[in-house]
């Protein structure tokens, strides 16, 4: 007993090779401290109660990432609206708080559109985006009277057969463009082209259908688009479409709908510059937007039209910075290229964004030590399961824990279960108080829908 | 794992973890214990004896203490090539 308590502690050795190339101005310092609480919650303590991995949301940070979005564009402009888009993460305790912030859904299958309609979405609050859109769904989301946004021609005969076989007339739809902005890549697959005049035609066709009427118009430009001017374009092309076929067609337009594609305070690999630097923030994004809005519309009201309300399809930017994954070291290696390797229990199976982020990855308690390159590994036996391919960490033991942000945006929704179960899901209340939003999955989970015919059960007898 | 023993007796090792390398140029920077295996290595060329003595100094077990140091000597030898 005397003799251990005189014995030094054992910390792992490390030797790491000094490098003579020079300073990065732009590289700044990340990864380097701990993070040991989320929302002033132990994750030692999260992870002891609800097990590892464990994604873990912030309801404070929710809520306080889409008032800020909702402030900057409602002190800008006069009839602004928020639609949740429910791909990016439809757990319904996001979901909810989302809509008690005033958001409306913006939904892109009948799945997601029953989910919004389950959760109490009034279908006039949703706007039902997205390619493929079944006769049924159409049917229920045109009896209730949703938002639709019609994608193709024949999305555009079905919607008007529906409706007529509705009998309703002059039911009000919106149609998706897709044009050049001149900065990001268009976005070709989805709905009409401006340039070439198909917009122009299904703007006609819907004129003439008595069923139908157009009274919106969208476009996606992309998606994490750290440009804000390339929405100050987008705006300026839809605004002079709207004023095209108005004329044209004799509409009026009471949507503008600009989709997504606002960037979150992720590292987008192969990305020189670090999120800190390139993500705009929501009021410069607000201002580009706004600003196109101001300039575009300045004569609308005196020319007796009514000014049409900005659609805001907010995913990734409301959401990604509002959640963390937990997740334990299994297991130390080094690999054959002397690079020190570890392996996780989470793996791409359940951070599906690792295929195009370099997360912040950080211990959940200081460690001494000389940072390594290190490898991450996840628990998949398969050779792509890499969930971090470069990042500089100090030693770590086996159990040591790593959080991994910001995971919000497409990995509850984008996760698979592959090899692995999919765990907890839990949220930090704004009172501290920690609630399960999505229990961990059971084998039971997964065979549920499977049915094993009796003559195929193995006997090993 | 002898030849690498045998290779750090040429390292110059400073108190603060500092290595140098007069036969390829190159420096290093070690940890504490780190420092400590080097120490013993310039007087040691049997690995086992080496662990011993670690096990002795330090408050972990026989099994962990060889894997990291097994872990530490390749890749000094890719260093000390």
């Amino acid at each position: 007993m005397k003799n251990i308590a005189t014995k030094n502690p054992w910390v792992a050795p490390v030797i790491v090779r000094h490098s003579s190339s020079g300073m990065n101005k732009f590289g700044g310092v990340r990864d380097a401290q701990f993070r040991d609480e989320i929302a002033g919650v132990s994750i030692a303590e999260l992870v002891e109660k609800y097990g590892s991995p464990l994604f873990v949301l912030s309801e404070e940070h929710l809520r306080q990432s889409v008032r800020r979005i909702n402030r900057a564009f409602t002190t800008r402009y006069a009839k602004v609206r928020q639609a949740w888009s429910y791909k990016t993460n439809y757990i319904n305790a996001v979901s909810a708080i989302l809509h008690q912030e005033g958001c409306d859904a913006e939904v892109v299958s009948e799945f997601e559109y029953d989910k919004a309609r389950r959760l109490g979405v009034p279908a006039s609050r949703i706007f039902f985006n997205g390619p493929y859109k079944s006769r049924g769904a159409l049917t229920k989301a045109v009896s209730e009277g949703a938002r639709i946004h019609v994608d193709h021609l024949d999305e555009l005969a079905l919607l008007e057969e529906v409706a007529a076989e509705l009998n309703i007339l002059n039911f009000p739809i919106t149609i998706r463009l897709n044009f050049d902005t001149g900065f990001a890549e268009n976005w070709g697959r989805f709905g009409f082209n401006l340039e070439n005049g198909q917009a122009m035609e299904a703007a006609r066709r819907i004129a003439a259908s008595p069923n139908l009427k157009l009274t919106g118009l969208h476009n996606h430009i992309g998606t994490f688009i750290t440009d804000p001017r390339a929405y100050t374009a987008q705006v300026g092309i839809m605004i002079n479409f709207m004023n095209n076929v108005e004329a044209a067609t004799d509409c009026t337009i009471t949507t503008l709908d600009i989709g997504g594609g606002f960037a979150s305070r992720n590292a987008m690999q192969g990305v020189y510059l670090p999120p800190e630097q390139i993500t705009p923030t929501a009021e410069q994004y607000a201002e580009a937007i706004c600003g196109a809005l101001a300039i575009g519309l300045k004569d609308r009201e005196q020319n007796g039209k009514p000014l049409p309300e900005l659609v805001l399809e907010t995913g990734r930017a409301v959401v990604d910075e509002a959640e963390w994954l937990i997740s334990s070291v299994v297991a130390n290696k080094r690999l054959p290229t002397g690079q020190r390797a570890m392996v996780l229990d989470a793996g791409v199976n359940i951070l599906f964004t690792a295929f195009w982020y370099n997360h912040e990855v950080r211990p959940a308690r200081p460690v001494e030590g000389i940072p390594e390159d290190t490898v991450l590994y996840g628990p998949l036996c398969m050779n792509i399961d890499v969930v971090r391919q470069s990042v500089s960490l100090p030693p770590l033991k086996t159990g040591d824990l790593l959080s991994f942000w910001p995971v919000g945006a497409y990995n509850n929704t984008q996760w698979m279960q592959f090899i692995q179960l999919r765990p907890a899901v839990v949220m930090v209340r704004q009172n501290g108080q920690v609630d399960v939003v999505r229990r961990a999955e059971t084998l039971d989970d997964v065979e549920e829908p499977e049915n094993l015919p009796i003559d195929l059960q193995p006997d090993f007898s | 794992m002898k030849n690498i023993l045998l290779a750090t007796k040429r390292l110059a090792l400073s108190e603060s973890g500092f290595v140098f390398d007069p036969v390829s140029g190159q420096s290093f920077s070690v940890n504490d214990t780190g420092l400590v295996i080097l120490r013993l290595a310039q007087h040691q060329d049997d690995i086992e004896q080496l662990t011993e003595q670690l096990l002795e100094q330090f408050d972990a077990s026989s099994v962990e203490i060889k894997r990291d140091v097994q872990d530490f000597i390749h890749r000094l030898q890719g260093f000390l090539k």
